[in-house]
């Protein structure tokens, strides 16, 4: 049977090609911000464009960050997009004010800092081999849209991806049933939707 | 590990329709966008760019409904320009499926508007559309114009370039009126001129005739190249270009 997989509708952008992708990847999608629903699916997708800050806002506005703790502690698959990762983290700078994120992980969203932001266009990475989202797809390139990003991991063991614009900043997180991607998989045509179907694969084993 | 060079067709649609000749054996309908786009989508484009040359705004439906269909179909992301006027238009335009927007007269007439759009929806969907040509009235020696090139506005375009970006816009369209159609390559110079005012990354537009027109672009400082009429008329294909960029040591995907 097809996971059923929500993708949290806060009013953050176009999330009807993230649907897409996923039903292309063999879900069964719902855009959707019932509390319910997100929280008993198999697997709950976390959007994001635009400000980190907003997003938050957003997110409180449907509960959203309590919804994810509770799947994280339960064991309970999460996917953060862009800023939908960056909000699993415990703060954002942006603007110079300091805003709280969920914290499912320490650390901080920063500037990224190079000669010409957003880092916006398709850039490698570099997965690390047991990587499972990665898998057959570590040496494609990924459709990227942000100017900020986690740059320095601290918290415990992961499967940390990293890519480099101007500085080197984090890419994608695999920490058990928490994972994120700083591009956008939806936008990044083959590769991308092969790295949706390996996510979507591992719902059924759960 | 650098981000590549985008190669980004541009298509014109009025009243959802491709317009400029448009000839490739393979498709069943090469004036249907959204066909068209999931062509270039596969060829391997790094974008897709529309422009709406639609004259009526009661045509704008007929936009919005290419622009769900298209997107529908693409695996890359999709920017849509042309009449953006309002926020509310922004917003049907993404609400659509668009994942960038493209300003120009509005922003020109209203430059707050970058502002609202940027702070509303993030400078990474907002892209301003700069229709730049040569004049002896500016410093730069570059002005805006409007009505597609017909109409001077006395305003520098360098200067303009910088200040949509300060306001708020995250990428720039930058189109050379002079070079358009004339498939002479890139305006250089005003690709030169523009580069170190701005942060965002730059589209150059406009002129792209051969496969030796696109390294020389990006070595004047663009980010990514659109191209219309080589790629339509299948003088050249998008793998031939990025083979070319390849060559020139420029990283492609």
């Amino acid at each position: 049977m097809a996971p059923k997989v929500v993708v949290l509708d806060y009013g953050s952008g176009n999330l009807r090609s993230a649907e897409r992708a996923l039903v292309a990847a063999g879900a069964e999608v719902m855009v959707t911000a019932d509390s319910t629903l997100a929280a008993e699916c198999d697997g709950l997708v976390v959007p994001g464009v635009g400000a980190f800050g907003a997003c938050m806002a957003g997110l409180r506005g449907v509960g959203g960050p309590q919804l994810v703790a509770a799947r994280v502690a339960a064991g309970r698959p999460v996917f953060g997009i862009c800023v939908g990762m960056q909000v699993l983290f415990a703060s954002g700078v942006e603007h110079g004010n300091d805003g709280a994120g969920i914290a499912i992980w320490p650390g901080v969203v920063e500037p990224l800092v190079a000669p010409v932001l957003p880092h916006m266009g398709w850039n490698t990475v570099a997965a690390p081999a047991e990587s499972r989202l990665f898998a057959g797809v570590g040496g494609e390139r990924f459709y990227f849209v942000h100017s900020f990003a986690v740059q320095h991991w601290t918290g415990r063991a992961a499967l940390l991806t990293w890519a480099e614009h101007g500085s080197r900043f984090l890419a994608a997180v695999e920490d058990g049933p928490v994972v994120a991607t700083q591009f956008h998989p939806e936008k990044s045509g083959a590769a991308g939707a092969r790295l949706l179907t390996n996510w979507v694969n591992t719902l059924t084993e759960a | 590990m650098t981000v590549a060079v985008r190669v980004i067709p541009c298509l014109d649609v009025d009243a959802g329709r491709v317009v400029k000749g448009v000839n490739f054996a393979s498709l069943r309908d090469a004036g249907d966008p959204v066909e068209l786009a999931a062509f270039y989508d596969a060829e391997g484009a790094d974008e897709i760019v529309f422009l709406d040359i639609t004259a009526s705004s009661s045509n704008r439906e007929t936009t919005l409904g290419v622009v769900r269909r298209t997107a529908e179909m693409l695996s890359i992301p999709l920017t849509v320009g042309g009449g953006v006027r309002t926020v509310a238009d922004i917003d049907r335009l993404l609400r659509a499926g668009a994942d960038k927007v493209g300003v120009n007269t509005a922003a020109l007439d209203r430059p707050e508007f970058l502002t609202e759009a940027s702070d509303r929806f993030g400078a990474q969907c907002i892209v301003i559309s700069v229709d730049a040509r040569r004049c002896a009235t500016t410093d730069s020696g570059f002005e805006v114009t409007t009505h597609g090139g017909r109409t001077g506005t006395g305003i520098d375009a360098v200067v303009w370039a910088r200040r949509a970006t300060e306001l708020g816009a995250g990428e720039v369209l930058l189109n050379a009126m002079d070079a358009d159609g004339t498939t002479a390559g890139y305006d250089l110079e005003l690709i030169r001129a523009v580069r170190p005012v701005v942060r965002v990354p730059i589209i150059a537009s406009g002129g792209a005739g051969s496969l030796a027109d696109f390294e020389p672009a990006i070595a004047a400082g663009a980010d990514a190249v659109l191209a219309a009429s080589v790629l339509h008329f299948g003088t050249l294909r998008i793998a031939d270009i990025k083979g070319a960029l390849a060559a020139a040591g420029r990283p492609v995907r």
